[in-house]
């Protein structure tokens, strides 16, 4: 009877480790990657410092580094138009992409009229078709959303289908012995089976987003960084088109960062997630 | 209210369940499988029915059927005196492999028969917290599916079927995953609510000794087609002490000859 009273004391502590070994544990995981950030960084300064190449061709760190601190206004205001492109068309894609995915799973006429379309959607190169966006809507941010969109789309609406396709039948047959309807079991069984589907496409989706965005901004616009990418390129500012590269990069790598937070707070749940003490690593 | 006399005919008393000439055919894309082949097999209400067989003789499929999850391809079945089309709530069912869902606790999972059904909140979570302590689950009502053993998952599942106090049960190898112990304790427990609730029963195993002590029939079928051999009543004492059943004549006289029908259909092969 003893080991049934201490049982839920261990079970507790498997669920929360504590901060202290959850910090060590995200220390022990990051410190690969950061070294070979710095690594790639030292790289980038010794071609540029040692003359290797002009610096017309590639800008120094250094340089690069003071333009963005110089001109932090202009940057600022131009980041903030492609933040919000992006992250208005991330979300659109994500709802649009969630409720089309549902309409597939549970209609299979639709589902087969629609794949082809998607496909067709998928595959049309968007720097394309983005100048027709212009001319249907203009210079202002919409045809930048619907680019991002369109990119983002995708990813999330086949992980969609896919998550919630892959309920394990039997769940289904025990809703139905349960006198449950669609809606319920919906929302208390396929919904959440199928979110750890989702949130890889959503992270795709994010980083497809940005990309979206600034090919959008390529084709006509007068404010965002692809806006300042493209005038630098004009000007030969390499300084300034290194700046506006280095921060489009940390600006997918938020937004990707962010959809991996959300995630860790919706799914505590899934397998990824779990930290086994007990176990050896695998 | 189990019958004093379990080997009484079925039809003298209320029928819960009624399987009339019933056939099954899967269509594959490979070949078509006629899993289950003229069965008929009536169930007083309040009876409780073992099902042994070969792996792959239809036991789930028959269970499927009568909880309406399947249609049969030919035949007729009624549950609790109307026709079965189409998936039934009126019962509990435990399914082969557990079913849980792995974001929920224990106790959520429990509930989740609750919150689909609509019942009182409070009231169900009484129950819930009896059948907890009832199966022995007491200190792991928090716990995750992937926090706990293949057998206490079982349990989960087994709790789940009762929550709504359900007229019918149907138990798909419920204690597969079970200890030998353990396994007779679920036993020595199943035969009690069974007793308490008076509720009809039909559970598939593997083990005759477990289909014995537990039921008033015990049903042995066959494979390819799948169908019943022989329906085997066992006349053991309503009281039924774990123990001295296993000791019982009558106990070793209906192992014994679901032994041989088993051993003769695996031989036929
Ligand atoms: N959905 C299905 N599609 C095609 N064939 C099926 C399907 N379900 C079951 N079968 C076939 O029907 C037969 C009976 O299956 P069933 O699951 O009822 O067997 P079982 O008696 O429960 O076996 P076990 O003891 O191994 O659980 C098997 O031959 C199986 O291959
Ligand atoms: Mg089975």
């Amino acid at each position: 009877m003893e080991s049934t009273q201490e049982a839920p004391a261990g079970v507790a502590e498997r669920n929360r480790p504590r901060t202290a070994e959850r910090a060590l544990g995200f220390v022990q995981q990051a410190w690969r990657p950061v070294a070979l950030l710095a690594l790639l960084f030292v790289a980038w300064w010794v071609i540029t410092a040692t003359g290797l190449v002009q610096p017309y061709l590639v800008a120094s760190p250094g340089d690069t580094f003071a333009t963005i601190a110089e001109k932090s206004d202009y940057f600022w205001e131009h980041t903030l138009v492609t933040l919000w492109e992006t992250v208005a068309g991330f979300l659109l894609a994500s709802l649009v992409g969630v409720v089309t995915a549902v309409i597939m799973v549970y209609s299979t006429t639709i589902e087969r009229t629609l794949y082809p379309l998607l496909l067709f959607a998928q595959v049309i190169p968007k720097i394309a078709v983005a100048p027709l966006f212009v001319v249907w809507l203009g210079f202002g941010v919409e045809p930048k959303i619907l680019v991002a969109l369109l990119m983002a789309f995708f990813p999330v609406v086949i992980s969609m289908v896919t998550g919630l396709k892959s309920i394990d039948p039997e769940m289904l047959q025990l809703s139905a012995t349960m006198g449950a309807g669609p809606v319920k079991t919906f929302y208390k069984i396929r919904l959440p089976a199928s979110l750890p589907h989702l949130f890889s496409g959503l992270k795709i989706g994010a980083t497809l987003a940005v990309t979206g965005a600034v090919v959008g901004e390529f084709v006509g616009s007068n404010e965002g960084l692809g806006y300042v990418i493209q005038q630098a390129n004009g000007n030969f500012d390499t300084p300034t088109l290194f700046a506006g590269l280095v921060i489009m990069s940390v600006l997918g790598i938020l937004l990707f960062a962010l959809v991996e937070v959300l995630e860790y707070f919706v799914l505590p749940w899934h397998a990824s997630r779990r930290i086994d003490a007990a176990t050896t690593s695998l | 209210m189990p019958a004093s006399s379990p080997t009484q005919a079925p039809a003298q008393m209320d029928t819960s369940v009624e399987i009339e000439d019933v056939a099954v055919r899967f269509r594959t894309k490979k070949k078509d499988v006629t899993a289950l082949h003229d069965v008929s097999l009536s169930v007083a209400s309040g009876e409780f029915v073992a099902i042994v067989g070969p792996s792959g003789c239809g036991k789930s499929t028959l269970l499927k059927l009568v909880s309406g999850l399947l249609k049969p391809s030919r035949g007729r079945i009624r549950l609790l005196g109307d026709d079965v089309n189409g998936p039934r709530r009126d019962i509990g069912y435990v399914f082969q492999r557990a079913a849980l869902l792995e974001w929920r606790s224990a106790r959520r999972n429990i509930l989740l028969q609750a919150e689909m059904r609509g019942m009182p909140s409070a009231a169900a979570r009484d129950r819930a917290d009896e059948l907890i302590a009832m199966t022995g689950l007491t200190g792991f009502e928090d716990a995750y599916p992937h926090e706990l053993s293949g057998g206490m998952q079982q349990r989960v599942a087994l709790c789940r079927a009762l929550l709504h106090r359900p007229p019918v049960l149907l138990m798909d190898e419920p204690f597969g995953a079970l200890d030998a112990l353990t396994r007779e304790q679920m036993n020595i427990e199943l035969r009690r609510i069974w007793r308490e609730t008076g509720t009809t029963v039909l559970l598939v195993t593997h083990s005759i000794p477990e289909a014995v002590y537990l039921a008033d029939r015990v049903v042995v079928m066959s494979a390819r087609p799948g169908t019943i051999d022989e329906l085997i009543p066992v006349e053991l004492p309503v009281d039924r002490d774990y123990g001295r059943t296993m000791a019982d004549p009558e106990f070793a006289r209906a192992t014994g000859r679901i032994r041989d029908l088993l051993g003769a259909a695996t031989s036929a092969d």
